[in-house]
Order: structure tokens, then C-alpha cells, then sequence
């Protein structure tokens, strides 16, 4: 029984069932009375299953997961912090879980005001003048984010055509830019790792709208010319674009908005708290300088007379960008999270994610290769080049971390760094753990350079070993089809 | 409070390995210029003061425990079995990321699979992705990828679509090349002869949407075998519950089928977070967006599951990627799966066929006081538009004192009407109740 | 790595044989490495006109893709339709059952700013 890996469709038998439900209300009446036949469904393949072993599958499925709660989860740039479980709970209160987006305005004022209250706490903590909750994930903020600088361009009379983005930016970048209808100016990071000046200069043009950044930077450094940065841009016309995905280290140092940014995406998932779902649902809230907040999607909160309500009569709003108003169970556990902290719990926050990474990195720094190997924010990027003459690459130190029960950090991110292996371990790890992560490390090391072959194998302790992914690429299994060998 | 774990000891220590006094001291390429000293939010509170606090906002809130709603709209009040609740609780699922290291996450993968098998049985078609944001996104990426498939032409939306998925549908497509033309409906239900006379230039592809806007049933075939006549693609957005007892639409034809997938176990949460389904036919597997799973062997030849079919996505094609997008609802799918799995197949048939029942009881018991008449005379899944003799304003206000919501105000639908919605939670009282209220008026 | 004499090569690792105006079309045996074991290829339609450079193909590998661009303008008369079944040819034979599609060549003169093998092979020893 250990180790079970059929799929739910293979332990289904017929005229098993968990369902029940009431019956129907006027007796001896049939869909079919009511449906043409020629629209009802003829067959459906579903499942059988009790609910004793629906809760076995999935408490096997469970298993065979790590997570932050049961694993260190130092995976860079996503910021896998401890998840309150209070929020958990607040979540679940009925006035939050059972309200319908649809009620009138004036029944759900809890909702509003908290959303309204919300948008401040933002503004307060990025510097910015307004923000719209609605984003249900960062990469859908930067869309948002990009169709607003669009907007604001167009208004202007003058589209612009083209986004610059530095070559250690996320994937995301440039492929939200490209929804948006822009095209992609790439640009070389200096020898710091930081946004080299000249290269900037040279790109920006009159055809610019905007320069996206990442700040602290992808490699986990600060850009520190970024006034001078942002006096460039905006000498040019062009807008600046905060991705909030390394917000974390800067809560109570610095705001996007005093550098000089005007539109702002956050990932509430990362820096503020909220479970990451298996990867999924997050929220990407975007705030913006008042020259771009008619543009904001709608509905827009407004105060009208007792009530807060929705305003959906906006001229030159880009529209909706999603049915309703966001991921509003995501934003409120952000709420609460900001709420419970406050002012000196975000800045310590902040401090102890830049002072656990720092002390990771340079305890690390004798046993493997840190290109940029200074000061950092609250990540910092390995590269085990050095290793290659071996035949250890980053995905062997990542695996062999597998079997010893740490989530592996990112690799082959940022693109910048050869075998790159970038390590955040967040404010809420204990030195203990950092310590056991260091030990770990040092081991791997050890054993790359001396037992090369044994890291090629790992994982060995988890349930199933390396799997072929050429093989899933080139002759898709996608789905389950009764009947059908797909293997 | 904070959830920082470091004793003074704990620090001193970090410190003297850095050779810091401070952490201040790993500031200093920061300038000064831009440093706060506070945000100037209020101070943190204790876990006890902050279950107050939200308390009250929860609160200020109308749910549909505490008053009798009968609004649909895009977002449905069904009956979520326990067993979902408490799967989906376990922090094995909700405290991981996304599967990319596929040894460590067989688990989330393995239920994405079966959620991505269950989405093509559902709904007619070949191929699933691991799930996007909600039905409206997942709408408007279904029509991006008929522009990425022709590149430029006509996009023709029914005026029986939800409204909001069409201002998404709009938003998305603004730096497109495509028009987009609305085909007003005729008597609730989509009209092929006025896509006909409507649009001109090349059509690329078709949004409709069955169970619609008002409720009623689309004859899905029809569509797509005329947008297949204009060499275009059919897309069909459904109720995914309505499934388990109407056609599925890829079986009619659709080439793309997208969905609001709260109705399977999900929590109305005042708007989100939902669930955006999309399966597709085989031939624009490749042009899907988001995530896909796939089932593959370990080196010892066993059965696994990893992320597959990547070089679509942004992290590898960046500004040629499908979508933008990089993440799923992972934990919305795991909850569509359970629901799916714990009703199986003799439940999802059950649910959908009370669903009908119920709202075909309420609906002919308001025609039969005469204070009000059914719009549209057409089959209904579990909405119906009713229009009122009274004013509607009015009609509202009367049903308010009984704690009622009677249905969705919407301008859509005319004058003095409105969208009700009637599912497997509502029992016989209470719509007698409802129906008594309107035989009054 | 092999760069056959009788070929001419572009920067974005594409190599072309040109029999009277039709010119046959691959990418380089340094490309197929570089990329590793591909899983898939997006293959032009015959019957478009494309100028130089233009991307027409794309291919993709377990974590990669890249695209194929045209050395030259014309139009693409034919393309490798055994790819789509197996595109396991670009990474074993290269040259010759891997290749992707024949154009038919506009402008005779453009030929000329392509590399031949000599200075090709110092361009991948650079990289």
C-alpha cells in the first residue's frame, strides 16, 4: 500500500459513491421534462470512489509534498515565507467565505471598507497614490501595470512602442510587455550586476514608455543608482515599472515610490504572508502616481454619502481585468498579516530577511562561487561553474538537497549566472535552520567533489527518482483516458 | 506581533559572523535620501486583538448563511462537502509553490493531472492546462489564442455573454489587431443568422456561452458548425456543473471550452479566488497557456508526473511566450478535483438534474401567480430571467424585509427585471416562501 | 562538430545548399547540440514570402526553444513534413534528413553576406 501511485481513475469501481444529497423538490419530475433531449449530456466518465478513500488518495497525495510548513523552502525570488495560520482562520469566518461579489453595495460594507483600508496600507507602504486590489497574480499585476502605462501614453498622443527590460529580469517581463503590444528593448546588467548606465542611455529613445526593474535586483543586490536611474527615464518622457517580487527586504527601509517609481506591482503571496496554493492563487495588487490613476480598471471603491460602493462609470479607465474585484480571500489574509505586524513588525521583517540571507551568504561564500559576492538584500545567487568539470551542475546540488529534505533553491535563474543557484531564505527561518541548510551544503559540496557519481542519482528517498522529461515533452500524456495505455 | 524567530543570542551570533553591529551596516549602498524611519501605519496588534479586528469587518457582511440569496450571476452559492475543506487544508498542499522540482511535489502534480483528465471529460475536449485566474481571463485567453492561431480578423462575442467577461474579453484585446463585434441575442439565445448579416470581414473565432448570461441553453452544435463554416474558431464558455447533466460542448463541437470553475467546491469569497478552466482540441495543445502537467517514467521506469510542454511559457520563450502567465490556481484545482472525484459520476448528474428541477419549480410557480412572467422562453440550466409587473426597485425592497435576495439586478436583462438563480440548497419552503412574496405584490 | 565545406552559414546557426535558385535549409550541427534532444518543431507553410532574416520556424527542447530564421528572402516552397512526425532527424542527421525547409531564392546576390564553413567554425570557437 506504501507508496501508491495509481490515479484516482484506477481505483474507481462501479456503483461506488461519497455524494448525498436531498431530494428533489417536486417529486416525479425529470430534466428531461424540462431539457430537449438532443441537449443532455449522453455519458460521463467520472470516478466512483467512497469517501474513505477519496480522503486516502489524497492524504497519500499529501505526502508526497514539501511545503514550507514541513520543509526550509530557500527557493529564490518567490519569497516562501511562514504562512500565519491565524489568517487561515479569519478566512473561514462566515461574513468573509460566504459573501456573494454580487450583493447590493450596502450588505457588504465589512468587505468594502476592509478593501478600501487596504489600498491605503499599500499606498503607505510603496509610496504610492492609489492602488487597485483586482491583479489575481504578480505577472497579471504587470499586465495590468503595462496596459496603464499604455493608457497613459496614448492619452499623451504619443503611443511609444517599446519596453526595456535588463537582462536579469524575470520571464515575466518581457512577455507581459509583449501582451500589452509592446516590443522588447533588452539591456546588459554591468559588472556589479546592476543596470549599466550606458547601456540605458543608448536604449532609451522617444519610442520608450517604459523601463521595467526589479529592485533589489534579481541577483538580490540594490540598484543603487536607481535616482539617477530614475532621472534618466523620466528626462526621456518614459515611465518607471517596480516588479514587486523582491519587496521583502526593503518593508520599513525604503518605498518604490520615493525612488522615483510610477506604477507598482506587489505579489501579496510573497511579501505579504499568503499561502502560495501549490502554485496558486495569489494576488498582485498595482499602485500608481496620480498622473496615471484614471486609468485604473474598474469598478473603483468611492465613498457616496454613508456607503462605500462600486464606480464603474470611469471614461478613461482601461476596463476590467477580471470577473469582480480581485482575489479578495487572498487580499484580506494580507490584511490581516499587515495588520497584526504594524509599523516595527514590517521593518523587522524586513531586517531579518537582508540578515538571514547575509548570514547564509557568508557562510556559504568559502565552500562555493558567489559572483556578485557582496552586501545583499534578501537573496543572493551561487554559481557552481566550477563544478562542471566534474559533472556536477546546479540541478545535482538541487536534488541531493531533495533527499535531504530542503526544497532546493531556484536554479538556472537568474539567466545572467552560469549554473546559478539563488538562495532566499526569509525573515522566518531560524538560525538553527540556516545552520543545518549551511551543514547540508558544506556535505554536498564535499561529496561533488569527491563522489561526483552519487549526486547524479539523487534523489533516491522520495517516491519516485529523476524523471524523463524529454520523454513527457515528446510524447505527451496529458490526460487519462480510460481504456488507454497512455504510457 | 511578527513571526521572526531570532533570540538576542541568536543575533549576537549572526552578527559576529558578519562582523556587524548592526543590520544597518548591510544598508549602506542604500542612500540616505530614500530611507524612512516609519510608514506611519498603525503599531502591530496580538493575535487576540487582530481576531477582533476582523471580526467586525466580517461583521459589517450579509452572507448567504444569514440571508436568503438567490444571485448567480457568474458566481453560484452551491453545497461544498466537508471532505474538500479538509483536504485542501493540509499544508502539504497550501504551503508549497509550484512543482518545480517534480520529485518533491508529486502530490500537487498528480492532482493537477487528474484535475486537467476530469476538465476534458467534462467538457468534450482533448487537452487541459493546469488552470488560469477565473472563467473571464480564461475567456479572453481563449480568444488570444485564435488571434495567435490567424493572426488578425474578426472576434464576434454573443450579447448573451456575461458582461464582465466581454469588458475583459475588450481589455485584453485592446492592443490586438482584431475588432470585436457584439451579436445581440434574440430572445435570450444566440442568433447564427445575425452573425451572418453582421459580420463582414474574416471571422477568427466565436465566443458564446452555454448555460448563458440569462440561463438559457445554447444549441452549442449549431454555433460551431457555422463559426467552422467561416473556418473559425468556437469557443464556449460553461457552467462546469451544468455539465455533469448537459452535452459537453467540446462534443459539439468546440474547439476551446472555458469556464468559471467556482461552482465545483468553491467558496463564494466575494469574487475570488476562482478558478479559470480551458480545455482545448489536440490541435492547439500548443498554443495553450499556463502550466501543463504530464505523466512521464523515472529512471527506474516507475510512473511520475512533471510540468511539461514548457517552451510555450514565459520563462523560457519570455516575450514570445503563449501568455504571460506563471502560475495556476493550484489550489483551486485541487479543490474543482475533490469535488469532482467526491461527486463522481451518478453526483455531478444528480446535482445538475436538481439544479433544473429547483429552479423550473420556482420558476413556473412565479409564472402561475401572474405578478410576473419568465423573459425568455427557453430551456434554463438553474437561471432564469423574470420580469416584473412592478417596479423592480420596488419588488426588492419588499423581499428585503423578509431577508430575501430574489436574483441579480442587471440592466441586461430589461426593464424591471431580474436574473435568479436557483440551486441544490434552495429546499421547497423556502421557495414557496419566494413565490407567496410575489403572488402579494 | 561538423561544418560541411559545401554549405554557406548564417550568425543565427542556420546553413543553406543552394542548387540553381532553390536554396535547402537546416540548422547546424553546433545548434542541435547546443539545443539538445528536440521534442518539437513549429514548421513554416509552404507558399509564404518572407524577407531575410525572418523567423519561420520554431523549435523546441525539454527547457528551450529557438527560432529558425530564413538566411535569405523568397518563398518557401516545401517543408520537411517527416519532422512533424519525428523531429529527432535535426538532432541526429543534420544536414541532411533534418532539414527543414527549401526556399526559393529572390535575390542571388544575398548569398553573398553568409559565412562559408572556414569562417563560420571561427565564429562557434569564439563563442
Amino acid at each position: 500500500m506504501k507508496n501508491n501511485t495509481s490515479l484516482i481513475f484506477e481505483k474507481s469501481v462501479k456503483g461506488r459513491k461519497a455524494f448525498s444529497l436531498p431530494g428533489p423538490v417536486a417529486k416525479g419530475k425529470k430534466p428531461a421534462d424540462y431539457i430537449p433531449a438532443g441537449f443532455l449530456r449522453s455519458s460521463l466518465e467520472f470516478p466512483e470512489i467512497s469517501e474513505l478513500d477519496i480522503v486516502r488518495h489524497y492524504t497519500n497525495l499529501a505526502s508526497k509534498n514539501f511545503s514550507v510548513d514541513g520543509n526550509f523552502y530557500p527557493l529564490g525570488s518567490c519569497t516562501m515565507k511562514y504562512n500565519p495560520k491565524i489568517n487561515e482562520r479569519i478566512c473561514a469566518y462566515e461574513g468573509f467565505k460566504d459573501v456573494h461579489p454580487l450583493f447590493p453595495c450596502k450588505k457588504v460594507q465589512g468587505y468594502m471598507s476592509l478593501l478600501k483600508e487596504m489600498e491605503k496600507l499599500l499606498c503607505m507602504i510603496t509610496g504610492m497614490d492609489e492602488f487597485c486590489l483586482h491583479p489575481s497574480a504578480g505577472a497579471h499585476g504587470e499586465l495590468l501595470g503595462l496596459m496603464l502605462i499604455r493608457a497613459f501614453h496614448d492619452k499623451q498622443g504619443n503611443r511609444r512602442k517599446k519596453i526595456i527590460v535588463p537582462d536579469s529580469s524575470h520571464g515575466t517581463n518581457p512577455s507581459s510587455a509583449a501582451m500589452a503590444g509592446y516590443r522588447i528593448a533588452s539591456i546588459k546588467s554591468d559588472r556589479d550586476g546592476q543596470i549599466d548606465l550606458n547601456e540605458l542611455r543608448n536604449a532609451l529613445d522617444d519610442e520608450v514608455a517604459a523601463l521595467m526593474m526589479t529592485n533589489p535586483n534579481t541577483l538580490g543586490l540594490f540598484e543603487d543608482k536607481i535616482l539617477e536611474i530614475a532621472g534618466m527615464v523620466h528626462e526621456k518622457g518614459a515611465l518607471l515599472y517596480y516588479d514587486g517580487a523582491n519587496l521583502n527586504p526593503l518593508l520599513g527601509l525604503c518605498r518604490p515610490g520615493d525612488m522615483g517609481f510610477d506604477v507598482v506591482h506587489l505579489n501579496l503571496h510573497k511579501t505579504f504572508s499568503t499561502p502560495h496554493g501549490g502554485g496558486g492563487p495569489g494576488s498582485g495588487p498595482v499602485g500608481v502616481k496620480k498622473k496615471l490613476e484614471p486609468f485604473l480598471p474598474v469598478p473603483v471603491i468611492r465613498r457616496e454619502g454613508d456607503i462605500l460602493t462600486f464606480d464603474f462609470n470611469c471614461p478613461d479607465s482601461i476596463g476590467m481585468i477580471k470577473a469582480f474585484w480581485g482575489n479578495t480571500g487572498v487580499i484580506l489574509k494580507a490584511f490581516a498579516y499587515i495588520t497584526a505586524l504594524g509599523d516595527e513588525g514590517l521593518k523587522k521583517t524586513g531586517e531579518t530577511s537582508v540578515l538571514n540571507a547575509n548570514y547564509l551568504r557568508k557562510k556559504l561564500e568559502e565552500h562555493y562561487n558567489i559572483p556578485f559576492n557582496k552586501a545583499c538584500m534578501h537573496e543572493f545567487v551561487i554559481s557552481v561553474k566550477d563544478l562542471a568539470s566534474k559533472g556536477v551542475h546546479a540541478i545535482d546540488i538541487a536534488k541531493a538537497l531533495i533527499d535531504r529534505g530542503i526544497h532546493p533553491p531556484t536554479v538556472y535563474f537568474p539567466l545572467i549566472v552560469e549554473e546559478s543557484i539563488m538562495v532566499e531564505p526569509t525573515e522566518t527561518e531560524s538560525k538553527s535552520t540556516l545552520d543545518s541548510f549551511i551543514d547540508e551544503m558544506v556535505q554536498i559540496r564535499k561529496e561533488a567533489e569527491q563522489d561526483p557519481g552519487s549526486l547524479k542519482n539523487a534523489p533516491v528517498n522520495m517516491s519516485v527518482k529523476r524523471l524523463d522529461e524529454f520523454k513527457a515533452a515528446r510524447f505527451p500524456d496529458v490526460r487519462y483516458k480510460a481504456g488507454k495505455n497512455n504510457i | 506581533m511578527d513571526y521572526t524567530p531570532h533570540g538576542r543570542e541568536d543575533i549576537r551570533q549572526m552578527f559576529e559572523s558578519l562582523k556587524i553591529s548592526s543590520v544597518k551596516d548591510l544598508y549602506s549602498n542604500i542612500p540616505e535620501k530614500i530611507r524612512i524611519r516609519s510608514y506611519g501605519i498603525a503599531e502591530g496588534i496580538s493575535e487576540p486583538e487582530l481576531r477582533g479586528v476582523l471580526e467586525k469587518f466580517a461583521g459589517m457582511n450579509s452572507s448567504v448563511k444569514n440571508l436568503k440569496s438567490y444571485i448567480g450571476g457568474g458566481a453560484y452559492e452551491h453545497f461544498i462537502p466537508a471532505v474538500i475543506d479538509d483536504i485542501c487544508s493540509k499544508p502539504e498542499f497550501y504551503t508549497a509553490y509550484t512543482p518545480y522540482q517534480a520529485e518533491a511535489s508529486q502530490g500537487i502534480l498528480q492532482s493537477i493531472y487528474e484535475y486537467q483528465s476530469m476538465i476534458c471529460e467534462l467538457t468534450g475536449t482533448d487537452v487541459s492546462n493546469a488552470s488560469l485566474y477565473d472563467g473571464a481571463t480564461a475567456a479572453a485567453e481563449a480568444v488570444l489564442i485564435s488571434i495567435d492561431k490567424y493572426d488578425e480578423g474578426t472576434v464576434a462575442i454573443s450579447s448573451a455573454v456575461n458582461p464582465m467577461y466581454r469588458k475583459v474579453i475588450e481589455t485584453y484585446l485592446k492592443s490586438s489587431h482584431c475588432n470585436i463585434e457584439i451579436v445581440e441575442h434574440t430572445e435570450g439565445i444566440t442568433d447564427v443568422s445575425r452573425i451572418e448579416r453582421q459580420i463582414s470581414g474574416k471571422l477568427i473565432s466565436f465566443i458564446s456561452q452555454s448555460p448563458n448570461f440569462f440561463g438559457c441553453v445554447e444549441d452549442v452544435k449549431a454555433l460551431s458548425d457555422y463559426v467552422h463554416d467561416k473556418k473559425a474558431l468556437s469557443i464556449v464558455i460553461a457552467n462546469p456543473l451544468s455539465l455533469g447533466i448537459l452535452e459537453a460542448p467540446g462534443r459539439n463541437g468546440a474547439d476551446i471550452v472555458v469556464g468559471e470553475g467556482q461552482p465545483l467546491g468553491i467558496p463564494l469569497c466575494f469574487g475570488g479566488p476562482y478558478l479559470g478552466f480551458m480545455g482545448v482540441k489536440k490541435e492547439l495543445m500548443r498554443r495553450l497557456p499556463g502550466r501543463i502537467i504530464g505523466r512521464t517514467l523515472d529512471k527506474d521506469g516507475k510512473k511520475g508526473f512533471v510540468m511539461t510542454l514548457q517552451a510555450r511559457e514565459q520563462h523560457i520563450r519570455r516575450e514570445k511566450a503563449t501568455s504571460n502567465i506563471c502560475s495556476n490556481q493550484a489550489l483551486m484545482a485541487l479543490r474543482a478535483a475533490v469535488y469532482m472525484v467526491y461527486m463522481g459520476k451518478e453526483g455531478m448528474k444528480e446535482v445538475g438534474a436538481l439544479n433544473i428541477c429547483n429552479s423550473h419549480y420556482l420558476a413556473e410557480g412565479v409564472e402561475k401567480t401572474g405578478k410576473a412572467v419568465l423573459k425568455f422562453k427557453k430551456p434554463f440550466f438553474n437561471e432564469f430571467v423574470i420580469e416584473f409587473k412592478k417596479d423592480a426597485e420596488e419588488v426588492f425592497k419588499i423581499f428585503e424585509k423578509e431577508n430575501i435576495l430574489p436574483g441579480a439586478q442587471v440592466k441586461e436583462a430589461g426593464r424591471n427585471s431580474i436574473l435568479c438563480c436557483v440551486t441544490e440548497t434552495k429546499n421547497k419552503n423556502d421557495m414557496d416562501e419566494y413565490i407567496e412574496i410575489v403572488r402579494k405584490l | 562538430m561538423s561544418i560541411p565545406g559545401d554549405l554557406k552559414y548564417t550568425v543565427s546557426h542556420e546553413w543553406i545548399r543552394v542548387k540553381d535558385n532553390i536554396g535547402t535549409v537546416g540548422i547546424t550541427d553546433y545548434a542541435q547540440d547546443k539545443l539538445g534532444d528536440i521534442v518539437f518543431i513549429e514548421l513554416p507553410k509552404a507558399g509564404v514570402e518572407l524577407e531575410a532574416n525572418s523567423d519561420v520556424a520554431v523549435i523546441e527542447s525539454v527547457k528551450t526553444a529557438a527560432d529558425v530564421y530564413t538566411p535569405l528572402s523568397g518563398k518557401i516552397v516545401k517543408v520537411n513534413s517527416l519532422l512533424d512526425k519525428d523531429p529527432s532527424f535535426i538532432n541526429s542527421d543534420p544536414y541532411n534528413k533534418g532539414w527543414i525547409f527549401e526556399i526559393q531564392i529572390k535575390d542571388m546576390s544575398e548569398l553573398e553576406k553568409l559565412m562559408d564553413s572556414s569562417v563560420y567554425q571561427n565564429k562557434i570557437s569564439e563563442d
